[in-house]
């Protein structure tokens, strides 16, 4: 089953230990430059937005990349560089409408979510569930239970109404 | 390797900046952290200094596990001689910095004389430059970090920063970075304004490389789930450091209206329940934040609902707002809470000194010890909200006579102030206590009157006493990595086995300092978080440094030993009421008057907290006087002292 990065923002603590056991995993050091992950702040405001690649369908990095580094990889779905032949170009960087695509001034290299080969660290560390991996088709379903609650309580409440009128 | 992390030497009058590494040697005799800058402060601020003088000498530091792939290492260090105390001057807070200054390369700063005019330090990967600050001198905190990540254009540099107290000098003035992550104690910030040095920014790309990088990611990721399961940091978790006010309150350990009860009555609007409805209705369901890698996320995010500050956004607050904005001063208004707590943010002041102190004020007032004339017409009764938010904004700006003079610090004051004002002071060691009472608690009188720093409760407090933990689980916590085989007792209003309990605690915070990590990771609130046993891995893993339970235990003793020798060098005796291991006599003989049965009437006995100090230095292997003897330096190799060894 196809499985997805699901960020809800509003549960993010800022705390950034996704972006450290992302340079760890892959890099083996503790380097937020090196993460594939980052929590953008507005710290005076107490927002945190953790962003990372959204494994697009319609991937712009595929599209714009010259020597075909970029593709999707078909047994996995996930959009993957092949390094071999990637020439540094930021390409992708700069189409990426997530800016999700890091360029690692630590090694002058392209840094991209590779979803840790099916079991990503980032959200495996989450306590909170800003970060989650969960089946594609789940998606939503947490906002359809929120709003079908809603949707009931008003339903209550205009059926106590009608009592009470009645 | 976050062993190579380095130590920069700043001079600020005469601009010379020497970097050098941290030898392995050092390493393995202090860590890092506290227990290092204490070597730091010990070998190189000369006997009396001014604490406000250039010969003071300001260390900045994180541990040596900072930003490793340990739980919660976000700890910022800062010390110095203490302009509030003239002894030790300690302070650590959380949040980003320390984390940025070891990607930036740095693990310690000593910062040594005084600029000219108003400066700040730029430490970019390996790099160290002195800037001017003038276009921020006068700004609030958060106004100095924003203002340097526009001039330098990275909104990802960490700035540490004093606010308007620091530059005036307030003597319990805060260092802080983030919204209100506090270096709150002993007037660092005073010692940054004294300085010139209005803040230090870090911003750093460099790997720090660990020894055993994915073994350290597996067992981090069990310390977590070690560390989240326990319930009283879900607690935390869920309301913050409130939740401990509101507990502590039920039962009878809160002061009020100074020292005059022990219980705040009928404070509803203040307890933690009602402060997480307010952080709820402003921020959301989700309204908690966190330090650097922590999964506690202990602190909650609120906007003030009504009043003159009505919207503003600020963080915290923590149980020490609702004591010097609530309990103290007898004002029990959520309103003024949370606008306290902005406010000694914004203008970087140390929440729980300003709140003790104004609450001693008011009780002069009301006594006729201190009149309006001296409060210039303020009406400084308890349970006045506005004179109490007014007295903040005089002492951070030091306006008017009272003012001015309590910007000074409790001791000065009650001088200036005469009479028998000192009588009604609770500090120790010249440091006001925060809002806690321990008069049903010997265990945790014992700490404040020990502790370094003065009055405080996060260097020795052995908290889980307030649990009354079966013997054979305490003997089981306080028999490592030393055998203990004295008595302990499950009762804290007793005084049975508490020095030991105390000596044990004051250890493990020592390490925990010098480590680099958050005291809600260890044996503070929780009965069943790592400690002694757990670190060992954790360093070797991170660090590939080897060391066993018992050599980080002799670390720590190490380090509490070096701060002892410093406070005896400025003056530390046993008795001395303002420079000793000493409690205002009221602990002595007012007994309490409100909580719980066995708290109605506790008063601390003299005789059995005499013996209990006897005790508490036997342990230290310190005489009677609370000096370390020959034989202990020497065990602890700390008899070469000053060695200049970094």
């Amino acid at each position: 089953m196809e499985k997805v990065l699901k960020i809800d923002y509003q549960k993010c603590t800022g705390c950034r230990l996704c972006e450290l056991v992302c340079s760890v995993s892959h890099h083996g050091v503790s380097n937020p430059t090196r993460s594939r992950i980052k929590v953008v702040k507005w710290e005076s405001e107490g927002l945190y937005v953790p962003v990372t690649c959204q494994q697009c369908e319609d991937a712009p990095c595929i599209s714009v990349c010259p020597v075909k580094a970029t593709s999707r990889n078909e047994d996995t779905g996930y959009v993957m560089i092949d390094y071999e032949a990637c020439i540094g170009c930021r390409s992708c960087v700069t189409v990426c409408p997530f800016g999700a695509r890091n360029y690692n001034t630590v090694d002058k290299a392209i840094l991209k979510c590779d979803l840790c080969g099916g079991d990503p660290q980032c959200a495996r560390f989450c306590e909170v569930k800003a970060v989650d991996y969960i089946d594609a088709d789940s998606l939503s379903t947490n906002k359809k239970k929120e709003a079908a609650k809603r949707l009931s309580l008003a339903q209550k409440v205009a059926t106590a109404i009608i009592q009470e009128e009645g | 390797m976050a062993l190579n992390r380095k130590i920069a030497y700043i001079n600020l009058t005469t601009g010379k900046i020497e970097i050098k590494p941290i030898p392995l040697e050092v390493r393995k005799r202090f860590l890092g952290g506290r227990g290092l800058d204490a070597y730091l402060l010990y070998n190189h601020t000369p006997k009396n200094a001014n604490p406000l003088g250039p010969k003071n000498v300001l260390m900045v530091s994180g541990g040596i596990l900072t930003a490793t792939c340990a739980s919660a290492t976000a700890r910022t260090h800062v010390m110095a001689k203490s302009p509030l105390t003239n002894l030790l001057g300690s302070c650590n807070m959380g949040g980003f910095f320390a984390p940025e200054l070891a990607w930036a390369g740095f693990h310690h700063l000593v910062i040594k004389g005084k600029a000219k005019k108003p400066v700040y330090l730029w430490i970019h990967n390996g790099e160290i430059e002195i800037r001017d600050a003038a276009h921020i001198w006068g700004k609030t905190t958060t106004e100095t970090q924003w203002a340097i990540r526009e001039e330098l254009d990275d909104d990802d540099i960490k700035s540490l920063v004093i606010g308007q107290a620091g530059e005036n000098l307030v003597r319990y003035a805060n260092v802080m970075t983030g919204i209100k992550n506090s270096g709150g104690r002993t007037g660092m910030g005073a010692v940054m304004g004294s300085k010139n040095l209005k803040a230090i920014a870090a911003r750093g790309t460099m790997d720090i490389k660990l020894a055993h990088p994915m073994e350290a990611l597996e067992y981090n990721k069990r310390f977590i789930d070690q560390i989240t399961s326990a319930k009283v940091n879900q607690t935390q978790g869920t309301l913050g450091t409130p939740f401990i006010w509101g507990a502590t309150n039920s039962w009878g350990g809160v002061r009020t209206r100074n020292f005059q009860y022990n219980q705040c009555e009928y404070a509803d609007d203040i307890e933690p329940e009602r402060i997480d409805e307010i952080c709820t209705e402003t921020m959301g369901e989700h309204h908690m934040t966190g330090c650097f890698a922590c999964q506690v996320h202990c602190r909650a995010k609120y906007k003030i609902p009504t009043g003159p500050y009505a919207g503003r956004y600020d963080e915290g607050p923590e149980y020490t707002s609702q004591g010097a904005f609530g309990g103290e001063p007898d004002c029990k208004s959520a309103e003024t809470v949370l606008t306290g707590n902005h406010l000694v943010n914004q203008w970087g002041v140390d929440n729980l000194e300003i709140g003790s102190l104004i609450s001693w004020a008011m009780e002069l007032y009301e006594l006729g010890i201190l009149t309006s004339k001296e409060t210039d017409g303020l009406d400084l009764r308890f349970g006045n909200d506005e004179a109490l938010l007014e007295m903040v904004r005089r002492i951070c700006f030091r306006d008017g006579w009272l003012g001015d003079v309590l910007a000074d610090g409790g001791i000065p004051a009650s001088k200036k102030i005469g009479k028998n004002s000192f009588d009604y002071l609770i500090q120790v060691k010249g440091m006001s206590n925060l809002h806690s009472d321990e008069r049903a608690t010997p265990g945790l009188a014992l700490n404040i009157a020990t502790a370094s720093r003065g009055s405080d409760h996060l260097r020795s407090r052995p908290a889980i006493d307030l649990y009354h933990l079966p013997v054979e689980i305490l003997r089981k916590i306080y028999s490592n990595p030393v055998p203990y085989e004295g008595p302990l007792s499950s009762e804290h209003t007793e005084y049975i086995g508490k020095a030991w309990q105390v000596f044990w605690q004051e250890n493990c915070y020592m390490a925990v300092d010098c480590l680099g990590i958050c005291k809600y990771h260890t044996t503070f609130l929780g009965a069943t978080l790592p400690n002694f046993e757990d670190w060992p891995k954790v360093l070797y893993l991170n660090t590939g440094l080897e060391m066993t339970p018992l050599e980080i235990w002799e670390v720590a003793e190490r380090c509490n030993n070096i701060e002892r020798l410093f406070n005896l060098r400025e003056g530390l005796s046993r008795e001395d009421l303002e420079k000793g291991d000493m409690l205002n006599h009221r602990y002595f003989d007012e007994p309490c008057l409100r909580g719980a049965p066995d708290v109605i009437g506790a008063k601390i006995d003299r005789k059995k907290f005499k013996k209990m100090i006897d005790e508490f230095y036997e342990h230290h292997g310190w005489d009677k006087n609370g000096v370390p003897t020959a034989e202990t330096l020497k065990r602890l190799g700390l008899d070469q002292e000053p060695s200049h060894m970094v």
